[in-house]
């Protein structure tokens, strides 16, 4: 695959000033985030998505599943944690998620439609 | 010959062996899934880590030694939540276009999230260390585990956290879309985005590809807002102001 070594440099460059700014600059976000502001601003710049980065990210998104799995298997440590506060953990996962789609849901269809020129219905 | 444990005692150590086992289980976990009929509740990544488990718990491995193998994938992490600038930049015209309630149903749909997630599990008594980890729940794992070590958290088991906020998310959004007679698929795709994050795009684009472009925004904005301003909404958090 050309230009997959330039594309990976990119991601990596991007994520590495990122936790460089953090640190330096003591924010309170994770490194990456700032990275991922850092590469948009940069294809805003440019002005379009190298084929060979599309590729690359694509791939990593594409199977962004996997990659949670060695973290979530590291929940066998807190398992004691867990049953501990297993009663408020699921009924907070429950309620917040059911009123976040509530919320999110409810707000967004008033204000499109309220901002939106008429005819413009999804 | 060497005997049958020499060699386990070899393989067990070793990080190709668990980085072998991560590959397989989750490969396991999508064909199970696909065979049960692809619910969200049953995710590949969820049986992935079942699996896991009850293999490391079996052969009396820790988890250190395990993640001497599977660090390799988690290291992608980093990059994954890096390339998530290409979908937001892909969108930044429709972004532009709805910037206002975008913006304004983001905040109040993560902060939503986050704000009673922490207040339910605080009021029955769960401790400043979970609530930490729960907080940052609703949004895509890199950022979210990022945000959690940030407050105090363990990334761990915000990694689980957010793995079943996404299944519970795909649960009750078809429910909520019915009950509230919601039409338009920009908002249903965003709303499955900002509180379901991975597990709600996929729905999404199950549902239309104009849903799952939302939803990929959804989860980019949803991300970016959490990690810019949970770290500093902190104090404002039931049970977790020091």
């Amino acid at each position: 695959m050309p230009g997959m070594v330039p594309a990976l440099l990119v991601l990596l460059l991007c994520q590495l000033a990122g936790e460089v700014l953090v640190v330096a600059l003591g924010l309170p976000f994770p490194g990456p985030v700032v990275g991922m502001m850092l590469l948009f601003l940069g294809l805003v710049f440019r002005g379009g998505v190298p084929d060979a980065l599309r590729g690359v990210c694509d791939g990593l998104l594409r199977h962004l599943a996997l990659l949670f799995v060695p973290a979530g298997v590291g929940l066998m440590v807190h398992f004691d944690r867990v049953l501990q506060d297993a009663w408020p953990l699921l009924t907070g996962l429950v309620v917040s998620t059911a009123l976040a789609l509530g919320v999110t849901l409810g707000l967004l269809n008033v204000l499109i439609r309220t901002a939106g020129r008429p005819g413009r219905d999804g | 010959m060497p005997e049958g444990t020499d060699i386990w005692a070899f393989l067990a150590a070793s990080p190709l062996l668990w980085l072998s086992l991560t590959l397989l289980a989750f490969q396991a976990g999508l064909w199970l899934n696909r065979r049960l009929g692809g619910s969200p509740v049953l995710h590949p990544v969820l049986l992935a880590m079942g699996g896991l488990i009850t293999v490391l718990l079996l052969t009396g491995t820790d988890y250190e030694t395990y993640f001497e193998g599977a660090q390799f994938i988690h290291f992608l992490l980093g990059p994954a939540t890096v390339a998530l600038a290409i979908p937001l930049y892909d969108h930044r015209r429709q972004i532009r276009a709805l910037l206002l309630p975008l913006l304004t149903a983001g905040v109040a749909g993560a902060g939503t999230a986050a704000i009673s997630a922490v207040a339910v599990a605080h009021l029955l008594g769960a401790q400043p260390r979970t609530l930490a980890s729960l907080a940052p729940k609703s949004v895509t794992s890199p950022i979210a585990m990022g945000v959690s070590e940030k407050l105090g958290g363990l990334p761990s088991l915000t990694a689980a956290l957010v793995l079943l906020t996404g299944a519970l998310g795909c649960l009750l959004a078809p429910l909520l879309i019915r009950l509230m007679g919601i039409r338009d698929d920009r908002v249903k795709g965003f709303a499955l985005g900002v509180t379901a994050h991975g597990f709600g795009t996929a729905h999404a684009f199950g549902i239309s590809a104009t849903a799952g472009a939302f939803a990929g925004l959804g989860l980019s904005l949803a991300g970016i807002l959490t990690a810019f301003l949970l770290p500093l909404a902190v104090p404002l958090l039931p049970g977790m102001g020091s």
